[in-house]
């Protein structure tokens, strides 16, 4: 018996130190954050861990929120170096990163994407505008009576506008734990909420009785959460030519055989129509490196200097090729300057 | 009165006939949809899984040329890093089609071929330098979007929507020239993830769930057959030990999230294990299969008639040696159907391993237990959320493999039952 119990303490010893060896160094790049910028990040990691012969960055996916969790909670090699994210920083992260020790930041914009709002192709063509949607969607609706809120009546979409279809409203998205559904609520039904004036001075205010109103959306059926999964999303539009779906252009792009992207306000989304921000429901995306990484774990640099580069996200890169809309020309180059002269966040950002 | 209850009798068997006659068919019924489901399954996976292990190659004439490619001395391997590669195979793509000469289309025609190609030039110059300046015909893996179209074009239900009507002209050309092909897919089996279905493999996942696996043989079994052995033959009958069992029994009943959930808390949080590796997997599925393995362990040892152990101690063995040398080797098949069971459990789990970074984007093919890995599942669940339509063949194929490894280590188990069960 004795001789067991010794055997299984050294094996846990030896275990021990095996783990703890490792833990003082980290040879890849860790990437966490959101699953929307995760296609793009993940050709980049792999074009740059290709063509450089070094070690290729592990990527996760774990949504902004999540991300920005792991990224903010230290400096050292058991934390992320590279956060994605499918929104701008908050305020409140921010200041969680510097309470952590996570003092300096670099702030990388590289793109923009659409969300879309589709139904499968042999479906009617719909012209949407933005306070359709929230008409459509929100839990609570105003009435004509200023002031006053009313549990959303409508079933049909020709009861919310005349010009659209008498179809039953159905539309599937993300659920609330999407960054997709963030900001559809965000650029979507507060696009539509702002069009009633007495909502929009709300905003002033009580902010968050507006974004309550703004935000919420219904629960009784009429929308219809279809998990992450937006491939999923695509194939029950398949089956069922009445219902709408709610998911990123990439998705569009690659399935327009059997889905079409509704237009929002007359424009459909089309890259050159998100590239210019006449389509609406589109929004920036972004990721932030640890500067103090930098040095520490090898290749942050290189990566930097991939993901900047023009053939990565420039017009014709190829992460256009993957569905991600560049910025336009100026702002990419000042982007890339501003990222390879490593300049980190001041915390005077214009942060929410 | 007996005549009255033959009648009685009479009566009442055919009523418990027909109950009988019901309770078969309901069983049958049973079966047949049970069966059903899982033909069902197959047929659905393996025929959009099938795609996957061919992939769409392009014939091309390629010359090793480096001036093409903007390397001036071929000896020095620093001008292989920024050489542009893919020229290669665009020059010769150009040649192919001399009429082509504006950009855009030579943009769309460059794109034929995969993006990859390049590095496979790369290494196979690095490897053997002597091919420079020589000529070869090679067959050169097409883009995922040319493959989709091929494979969808030869089923007569062509799906062109990603291709320009130019693309889908050049590659009517190919096929008449029959410079275009289904081939074996080596790919598939020699690379791990990528972004690029076309490039995309399952050596690095297959490699992951190796390492993953092994380490949590060597950890749960060792540890699952002790405590097993301790409670069924030396631990005393109280309380303490009823309340364990009824602990351990729980414990197999937990959801596999709630280890991931353990794993995160107490060995990335609390004792700095990095994210992402097998060590850490292996730790987190070794608590998830320990219950279970002690169970059926338990479950062996108790099968063991106590004759065997009456005889050992009547001439003189201690405990501990009729357990070591004859209640361990007789209880040891019942153990090892155990382990490959929980084993086969932990090959298919994903819940606990996204909680410690292992669902993740990882490219190359770990080397060892500490390098970041992936495992099979993780990457099936990977494929199925990605954008690009290619990967959907590559899913399918990816759980053929799946259920092939799972169906061979149940297989074993049975045989090893079969095989070397002793009955009292």
């Amino acid at each position: 018996m004795r001789s067991i119990m010794s055997i299984l303490s050294v094996f846990s010893i030896l275990l021990s130190a095996l783990l703890s060896s490792y833990a003082m160094s980290r040879d890849g790049i860790q990437v966490v954050g959101s699953s929307t910028v995760y296609p793009f990040s993940t050709v980049v990691a792999e074009r740059y861990g290709r063509s450089s012969g070094s070690l290729t960055p592990t990527i996760e996916s774990t949504g902004s929120g999540g991300g920005m969790k792991l990224f903010c909670s230290g400096v050292g090699v058991n934390h992320p170096d590279i956060t994605n994210s499918s929104r701008r920083m908050k305020k409140s992260e921010f200041e969680r990163c510097m309470e952590n020790g996570v003092e300096e930041i670099i702030e990388v914009q590289i793109g923009y994407d659409g969300i879309v709002i589709a139904n499968a192709v042999e479906a009617a063509d719909l012209n949407i505008s933005r306070k359709d949607l929230f008409l459509a969607l929100a839990e609570m609706v105003p009435t004509d009576k200023e002031g006053e809120l009313i549990e959303n009546p409508y079933t049909s979409w020709k009861e919310v506008n005349s010009d659209l279809p008498d179809l039953e409203i159905e539309v599937l998205g993300p659920p609330p734990t999407s960054g997709t559904r963030d900001a559809f609520a965000e650029l979507g039904l507060e696009g539509g909420c702002k069009t009633f004036d007495w909502i929009a001075k709300l905003k002033k205010t009580d902010k968050n009785a507006y974004k309550q109103i703004c935000h919420t959306v219904r629960e009784d059926g009429h929308y219809v959460e279809a998990g992450e999964n937006d491939n999923l999303i695509v194939q029950k539009l398949n089956a069922n030519p009445d219902a709408l779906g709610i998911f990123g252009f990439s998705f569009l792009d690659q399935n327009a055989d059997k889905v079409k992207g509704s237009k929002i306000e007359s424009i459909s989304p089309t890259f050159d129509s998100i590239a210019d921000k006449s389509y609406s429901i589109s929004r920036p995306l972004y990721f932030y490196v640890k500067k103090a990484h930098i040095g520490v774990v090898p290749g942050i640099k290189g990566f930097l200097r991939e993901f900047t580069s023009e053939r990565a996200w420039g017009e014709d890169g190829y992460l256009a090729d993957k569905g991600m809309i560049p910025l336009p020309e100026e702002e990419r180059f000042l982007a890339a300057k501003n990222t390879r002269s490593l300049t980190a966040m001041t915390g005077k950002e214009p942060l929410q | 009165m007996s005549k009255d209850n033959r009648a009685l009798i009479k009566q009442s068997l055919k009523r418990r006939n027909r109950a009988e006659r019901n309770f078969q068919w309901f069983g049958k019924l049973g079966v047949a949809l049970g069966l059903a489901a899982v033909v069902l399954l197959f047929v659905d996976i393996i025929s959009k899984g099938s795609g996957a292990f061919r992939a769409t190659y392009i014939q091309l004439e390629i010359e090793y040329d480096p001036e093409a490619i903007g390397i001036l001395n071929v000896n020095d391997t620093e001008e292989f890093i920024f050489a542009n590669w893919q020229n290669l195979a665009k020059k010769s793509l150009r040649d192919l089609f001399p009429e082509v000469t504006k950009r855009g289309e030579r943009r769309k025609l460059n794109n034929l071929v995969s993006e990859g190609s390049g590095f496979d030039f790369r290494d196979q110059l690095t490897q053997n330098p002597s091919l420079w300046g020589t000529k070869e015909t090679l067959w050169i893996l097409a883009d995922d979007d040319i493959d989709t179209y091929y494979k969808s074009w030869l089923d007569d239900d062509p799906f062109s929507a990603r291709l320009t009507s130019e693309q889908i002209k050049w590659i009517d050309q190919l096929h008449n020239d029959d410079l275009i092909a289904l081939k074996f897919n080596t790919k598939f089996f020699e690379r791990g993830d990528s972004r690029e279905p076309e490039q995309a493999g399952i050596k690095g996942a297959l490699i992951g769930s190796f390492f993953t696996l092994i380490l949590t043989l060597l950890m749960s079994f060792p540890m699952g057959v002790t405590a097993a052995i301790y409670l069924e033959e030396f631990a005393p009958k109280n309380k303490w030990t009823d309340l364990i069992e009824v602990n351990i029994n729980n414990l197999a009943a937990v959801p596999s999230i709630i280890f991931g959930l353990l794993g995160l808390a107490i060995f990335i949080n609390f004792f700095g294990i990095p994210r992402s590796i097998p060590v850490l997997g292996a730790i987190v599925l070794a608590l998830m299969t320990l219950p279970t393995i002690i169970i059926t362990s338990r479950a062996a040892i108790k099968s063991v008639p106590p004759s065997i152990r009456e005889a050992a101690l009547g001439v003189g063995a201690s405990k501990f040696q009729t357990t070591l040398h004859h209640v361990l080797p007789l209880s040891l098949p019942g153990m090892l159907t155990g382990a490959i069971i929980g084993m086969a459990r932990a090959l298919g789990e994903t819940a606990p391993l996204l909680m410690i970074g292992m669902v993740a984007f990882i490219v190359d093919i770990p080397g060892g237990f500490t390098d970041p890995a992936t495992v099979l599942p993780v990457q099936i669940f990977l494929w199925i959320d990605s954008p690009e339509r290619a990967f959907v063949e590559k899913t399918s194929a990816a759980i053929i493999i799946l259920l092939s490894f799972l169906m061979v280590m149940n297989f074993v188990a049975v045989y090893l039952r079969k095989r070397l069960e002793r009955r009292w």
